[in-house]
């Protein structure tokens, strides 16, 4: 006697990202509360909230980069390290160092390390493919620039063509769009589009709140906590932004602050409660 | 007087002290920074070629251990260098001495087994240490690996000194830790440079990719899957083993150099990391090969310091002359586009001068190019011999003309009515866009023109012309000269 309907969708596959009571506290910075979240497939979710709301946070802690406190993600129903061949990752542009000695096309190869696994070194098959996802983002001329020769723009798509040569299911994006210009922002909005139709799911960590709504058809307001999730028109209320950037939530990010700091000491953050 | 006696005598006293001191100090260090081979009265060509024959098992073991030396830390000093830890190179050759006074302590000898265990034990504590400071307080990496390398070092000097002061055999090996002595390679530590060297090149050249992934973008690599943690403390365990048996021959305030110098040299000279590999191996083996040899040649100078100016010897030699980013070679770069802009000027005022003929004349004087150019008659005709060399233009040699009377006749060759259309072109199509697509009134385009005309290339040139549909007439009404154009 199953509960599901015939036609409903857990039944077929997992959910391609699935949250559920995920607490992240650095020992130096509180970040994210009990953070419950679970994507459609074929979606694309932008992460919204102020600065140090915890949405690059949020995107190290689904990949495992971060030592979770409590709670457990999911990825197609499995723990993100089973399922990492189908993780794909852009992470911000600023991370790097882009006076490596590498050019484009070194970088967006590296996309495809994850599938060869060890001892292996990229093939030719590898090659084209690198190369097809540079040509997807118009930088195939560039495919030999050494990266610190171009513009952010441009390493920007170097970076949306290295995610999309791992050739992912679930793509999780930090800020792609800052300090692009608006031919790759416009660029990189398409490809996005492009990966929505063929099925991805995206997780795309985004600043810009007059843009938001236009690029994505669900969004999660996020400030430490869940502020609001669900369809873009549902979600983008006045309320809701007010409550992801109105600064209502000072007693919860004291508490989080001091919570951190006693764990760091050695308390329990029972201690915490008495 | 008296009074001041007994001041200045113990005044002398001091200086007498700090003197002797001194003298104790440098002639230990020239003592302990031995050179290859003995002193010999044979001339500096015997020297040399004794040197190359490699007949003598002293150089034999100097060359290749100077070698693999130089290899390693060429190859792992790369990584160092990309990753902006050129600093750990100093924090493990000071952190590994307290080890290196350990594994002596273990069976009072210098077995190089037991050093060498005693020292990466050390080395890669210390590294264990700058990452655990790193992450658990707000104190960044180069003050964490800052204060390792102090606090280390001085354990070491303390343990060191301490050895030395106890009743024990042969303990005379210590010192060349501090100052190196390429000189004093054992067969042990031939042996072992060999494993470390092997070692390297299996775990650099199946590790590739992943050493790449995780110097670039730790996050991204860790993103992929993989143990980058492991492999950080893989590379820092081969780090510290090259430190170590480089200790012996080049010391430790040295070793440093040699990880970073070749590593440095190679990233001027290349943009790709496999060739910053291969390239700072290969200097690092030059300059311990060079090292090795100045030192044989002269008969007192230290071999360690030697490597390390030979390596710092290529680096300057790759800032000056490296093909890309070399001082001299941008200066080069600089002064041959000036010569060709000018070049291109004055093609341009020989074609106005042929338009201010209705395209009727081919032949034109001095004079005539020098009003066109508003400069002098000497200047116009070194320009005009600059042409010739560049088989742009010829002289028309006429007995009748006087020389020197700016009536000398010229005339362009095809080449150079060909460069001439193209730059007059380029000119125009550029005033044609700025006033057209980019809404400049048509006299404010051409001072912009005038520099933009030297710098567009063929491709630019083909949008511009689609962009303007293939226009005839520029802004001023003048004829934008035809690609095909024939004038001569």
């Amino acid at each position: 006697m199953s509960a599901l309907p015939a036609n409903d969708p857990r039944l077929k596959s997992p959910l391609p990202l699935e949250i559920h009571d995920l607490t992240v506290a650095y020992t130096k910075r509180p970040v994210l509360y009990g953070i419950d979240l679970e994507v459609p497939q074929g979606s694309i979710v932008g992460v919204v909230g102020p600065n140090g709301a915890g949405k690059s946070t949020l995107i190290r802690a689904i990949m495992g980069l971060l030592p979770v406190a409590s709670g457990w993600v999911e990825v197609f129903g499995e723990p993100f390290k089973e399922a990492v061949t189908r993780v794909g990752y852009v992470p911000q542009r600023e991370s790097v160092d882009w006076d490596f000695p590498v050019n484009a096309l070194d970088v967006v190869l590296m996309g495809r390390y994850g599938r060869l696994g060890p001892f292996k070194r990229p093939n030719k098959s590898d090659k084209n493919i690198a190369m097809a996802c540079l040509e997807k983002v118009k930088m195939a001329p560039f495919a030999k620039r050494q990266i610190s020769n171009l513009s952010g723009g441009q390493q920007q798509r170097v970076f949306l063509a290295r995610a999309l040569a791992q050739e992912s299911d679930l793509y999780l994006m930090d800020e792609p769009f800052v300090g692009v210009d608006a031919a790759t922002e416009t660029a990189i909005i398409e490809i996005l589009r492009e990966l929505q139709s063929q099925g991805k799911t995206l997780i795309v960590v985004h600043h810009d709140l007059t843009t938001a709504p236009d690029y994505f058809d669900r969004i999660l307001l996020l400030n430490m906590r869940v502020v609001a999730y669900g369809n873009t028109k549902d979600v983008f209320t006045f309320e809701n932004l007010q409550n992801a950037y109105g600064g209502r939530l000072s007693i919860l990010s004291e508490v989080a602050l001091s919570r951190a700091r006693k764990k760091a000491e050695g308390d329990t953050p029972e201690d915490l409660l008495r | 007087m008296r009074e001041l006696l007994p001041h200045a005598v113990s005044n002398g006293r001091k200086q007498r002290l700090a003197f002797s001191i001194f003298g104790i100090l440098t002639a230990s260090t020239i003592a302990h920074a031995t050179k290859i081979g003995e002193i010999s009265e044979t001339s500096w060509t015997e020297q040399a070629l004794d040197f190359v024959s490699l007949e003598q098992p002293v150089v034999r073991t100097a060359v290749l251990g100077t070698l693999l030396i130089g290899f390693c830390c060429g190859v792992l000093g790369s990584f160092l260098v990309v990753r902006k830890l050129s600093l750990l190179g100093d924090t493990l050759s000071h952190a590994v001495l307290p080890g290196v006074a350990l594994g002596f302590l273990w069976n009072a000898s210098k077995d190089p087994w037991a050093i060498f265990i005693g020292a990466t034990a050390a080395g890669i504590l210390g590294v264990a240490l700058v990452g655990w400071i790193k992450q658990t307080t707000h104190l960044k990496e180069d003050s964490a690996m800052g204060m390792v390398l102090a606090g280390f070092y001085g354990l070491g000097i303390c343990m060191t000194t301490m050895i030395q002061n106890m009743a024990m055999g042969n303990k005379s090996g210590l010192d060349k830790f501090f100052f190196g002595q390429a000189a004093a390679f054992s067969s042990g530590d031939i042996q072992l440079l060999g494993i470390i060297s092997i070692l390297t090149v299996v775990l650099v050249l199946l590790f590739y990719k992943e050493f790449l992934a995780i110097s670039f973008d730790t996050g991204f690599a860790q993103a992929i899957g993989m143990p980058v943690q492991v492999l950080h403390y893989a590379l820092m365990a081969l780090l510290t083993f090259a430190v170590v048996v480089s200790l012996q021959a080049v010391g430790v305030v040295l070793v440093s150099a040699l990880l970073i110098t070749p590593a440095a040299a190679a990233f001027l000279l290349t943009d790709r990391m496999h060739w910053m590999l291969i390239l700072a191996a290969g200097f690092g083996m030059l300059s311990g090969v060079l090292g090795a040899f100045i030192s044989y040649l002269s008969n007192n100078l230290p071999t360690g310091p030697l490597i390390v100016l030979g390596a710092t010897l290529i680096f300057v030699l790759a800032l000056f002359f490296g093909p890309r980013h070399g001082f001299l070679t941008k200066t080069l770069r600089r002064k041959r586009q000036r010569q060709r802009i000018a070049l291109e000027n004055t093609l341009k005022s020989v074609f106005y001068l042929c338009e201010n003929s209705d395209f009727e004349r081919r032949e034109f004087v001095v004079a005539e190019l020098a009003v066109e150019r508003n400069s002098n008659l000497p200047t116009t005709e070194r320009e005009i011999c600059n042409l010739v060399k560049a088989d742009m233009a010829e002289w028309i040699v006429d007995s009748n003309t006087p020389s020197m009377s700016g009536q000398t006749r010229f005339r362009l060759s095809k080449e150079g009515w060909y460069r001439a259309c193209e730059i007059v072109r380029n000119h125009r199509l550029w005033e044609l866009y700025l006033t057209n697509a980019a809404s400049y009134e048509s006299d404010h385009v051409h001072d912009d023109a005038e520099e933009i005309e030297h710098l567009i290339g063929e491709s630019i040139v083909k949008r511009l012309e689609d962009r303007l549909e293939n226009p005839i007439h520029d802004p001023h009404g003048r004829l934008i000269p035809r690609r095909d154009q024939v004038i001569a």
